[in-house]
């Protein structure tokens, strides 16, 4: 046991001493957070609305003069044609616009029906689909307001509202992308650099070659990076709360648990990664390329994983970060409890012994 | 008994493909220091890497302490010591750092076998707060060696521990080994130099992973089967091409600034006669004399020997 307490202390001191390591380790998620938070925002404001009214009427001026009030949209009556509109889109100066065809009022007010085009730029999706959204709302809430004077009979009308996330603060999906993406990096790459440098060094060597039980190596490895991420992850949390304002609303305790069980899945992964390397560069390459994209893409916060064919969606649920991400959202952004998680969790917990048992049944204790 | 047992020991790399220990057989007796002479690449390290459980041997058994080094792997890393090659010391702990590191690891102190490191710990003592990765070579070995030493081992392994360390470090290195083996301690060493070899008790000349001879350095000297001259001129490389025309001449190689001669024939060769037919030739200040062979010279020999029956 007092060996155990040493080693440990001996791989707090090699990382203390490293300041390259510590600059990775704490600099990642500020650097991310900050990239995410305030450069790579998904929120749409003061965007500039192409408008071509044919009509001329006063329902499609009323319907202008609700686009202006709204802080989403700059409203550009500069275009007099459809053409003018598709030469905009193509130079790039234009990203979404509204068409009112003739005879918009007419028609509404005797079919009681008229349409009216939105075009967005679908080379960036999200900016479109929120877009489409935020037309769409204001216009169903045209409808409304004038139908109730009217005599028109009862009509449904979609209602679209987003939930957890009225205001549309881009904040709230990424931080736990961030946290998963964060604490993957880190725990495995910096445990099997740890491990492997051991191996490069050839203290590993001397390390077997003595009592000392070769599956305490790597326990002593792995508990230095387990506290360290999770004052990576309250880091990161704090970041949240003060920086972007995003409310944590579900119990910080859960979220803690969660995070250390996802935490010790992740250093599994880097043990695991150790036992097939002999380089530090193999392993930073390993850990760093092969578990970013599938953490990126397979995590959910950045590509929507219902969009993807099913074998995708297979493979990502074979990626621990998506779980992670799923139970953080629920915990921090939706305030749910432990009875709503418990299969993520479960999941999550499967994983870890699996990635756990084998980093440790294939820990060589021998060389080659 | 003996401490340290290697009976037919091979062992291949990349799936056979590559014979680093080819059939090795030896016996180091307790309490004796031995050494394992070879150049670089001779399978010096794949036998300490055997010894030490951290390799398995294709074929043979190998045992230290009469424990078998594959089936009684754990009880053989209580009771060894070992210094790989490379240095193997955390660069970014201290020297008393790294010292008590070993110590704890091993399940002991640095007081409860203090008289044993004492010699060699006095020695960098002064510079215990100092970063391992920021001592000199001999200093680096030192520390490895305490390192090693800590938990009083019964046989010690110790792989190039003087490879890469000044003379002087090297002499006293050494001299420290002289005091372990007083205390009973076995110690098996391997090294590249030649001139180190004279200073252990018995010695395994090895080459490309065979065993060439093993003996104690007077006795492999003087196996030495032929007479040895050492020829000297003012051109030294016109010297050794001269001399490798001469159809008598069985070996001829540079070695420091004489070049070292044996015959075909045994018969005694008119040393003044030879110098003069030297000097004929052109070559200018020849000296000429006979010399006892040194290590190196034995092992130049019997690597010949090995060659010319290869067919």
């Amino acid at each position: 046991m007092k060996q155990l307490l040493v080693f440990i202390r001996k791989e707090f001191y090699h990382v203390f001493r490293d300041k390259r390591t510590l600059l990775i380790m704490f600099g990642l998620p500020v650097v991310q957070i900050v990239l995410f938070g305030f450069a790579l925002t998904s929120e749409v404001k003061n965007i500039t609305l192409t408008v071509i009214d044919q009509a001329r009427d006063v329902n499609s001026a009323q319907i202008i003069n609700k686009i202006k009030s709204s802080s989403y949209f700059i409203v550009d009556e500069s275009a007099l044609n459809y053409d003018e509109v598709t030469i905009a889109f193509k130079k790039g100066s234009a990203k979404c616009a509204l068409i009112f065809p003739n005879g918009f009022g007419n028609d509404l007010q005797h079919t009681g029906e008229a349409p009216v085009q939105i075009i967005t730029d679908g080379s960036d999706p999200n900016m479109a689909k929120t877009v489409v959204n935020y037309l769409t709302a204001i216009l169903t809430a045209y409808q409304q307001e004038t139908s109730a004077g009217g005599q028109l009979p009862y009509r449904i009308i979609p209602e679209q509202r987003m939930l957890y996330n009225e205001e549309g603060n881009g904040s709230l999906n990424f931080i736990p992308g961030v946290m998963a993406l964060v604490l993957m990096l880190v725990c495995t790459a910096l445990t099997s650099v740890a491990v492997v440098r051991e191996k490069e060094l050839g203290t590993m060597e001397i390390l077997l070659v003595s009592p000392f039980k070769p599956l305490l190596v790597l326990l002593a490895k792995a508990v230095p990076y387990l506290a360290l991420s999770l004052a990576n992850f309250t880091l990161i949390l704090v970041m949240a709360v003060f920086v972007l304002d995003v409310e944590i609303k579900g119990s910080i305790l859960l979220l803690f648990l969660v995070s250390t069980l996802f935490i010790i899945a992740c250093l599994s992964i880097g043990l695991m990664i150790s036992n097939v390397t002999n380089s530090q560069q193999t392993a930073l390459l390993l850990s760093m390329m092969g578990m970013m994209i599938p953490t990126l893409i397979f995590t959910g916060f950045m590509f929507p994983l219902e969009n993807m064919p099913w074998i995708f969606r297979m493979i990502a649920n074979a990626v621990p970060s998506r779980w992670y991400f799923l139970i953080i959202k629920a915990v921090m952004l939706k305030g749910l409890g432990f009875s709503y998680i418990w299969k993520e969790m479960a999941v999550l917990l499967g994983m870890t012994l699996v990635a756990l048992s084998i980093a440790l049944k294939n820990f060589k204790i021998r060389l080659s | 008994m003996n401490a340290v047992v290697l009976d037919h020991i091979t062992k291949t790399y990349d799936a056979g493909k590559v014979l680093a220990v080819d059939d090795v057989s030896l016996q180091v007796a307790a309490g004796e220091l031995f050494g394992l002479i070879g150049p670089d690449g001779a399978g010096k390290t794949s036998i300490f890497r055997i010894l030490t459980t951290l390799l398995l041997p294709d074929k043979g058994h190998a045992a230290v302490n009469g424990l078998d080094c594959v089936k009684d792997y754990k009880a053989i890393r209580r009771s060894v010591g070992y210094m790989p090659g490379r240095f193997s010391l955390y660069q970014d702990l201290t020297v008393a750092e790294n010292l008590h590191f070993f110590a704890t690891l091993f399940g002991t102190t640095i007081e409860a076998n203090y008289s044993l490191i004492k010699d060699i710990y006095e020695q960098i003592k002064p510079f215990s707060g100092r970063r391992a990765g920021k001592l000199s070579g001999g200093m680096k070995q030192k520390l490895a060696l305490c390192c090693a030493l800590v938990h009083k081992p019964e046989v010690l392994f110790l792989d190039e521990p003087t490879t890469g360390v000044d003379a002087v470090s090297r002499k006293e290195f050494w001299e420290m080994l002289k005091t372990l083996k007083q205390q009973g301690i076995t110690i098996v060493v391997s090294t590249p130099y030649m001139d180190e070899a004279v200073l252990c008790e018995r010695i395994a000349l090895i080459q490309d992973g065979r065993i060439m001879s093993v003996d104690t350095p007077a006795k492999v000297v003087a196996a030495f089967p032929v007479k040895l001259y050492a020829v000297k001129a003012a051109d030294i490389y016109r010297l050794l091409t001269s001399l490798r025309g001469d159809n008598s001449i069985s070996s001829c190689y540079a070695f420091g600034e004489y070049v070292h001669v044996t015959f075909r024939d045994e018969a005694a060769h008119d040393l003044q006669a030879w110098q003069q037919t030297l000097a004929a030739q052109g070559h200018e200040q020849v000296e000429v004399k006979i010399i006892s062979p040194s290590i190196e010279d034995s092992f130049i020999r019997l690597m010949q020997e090995k060659q010319n029956a290869q067919p």
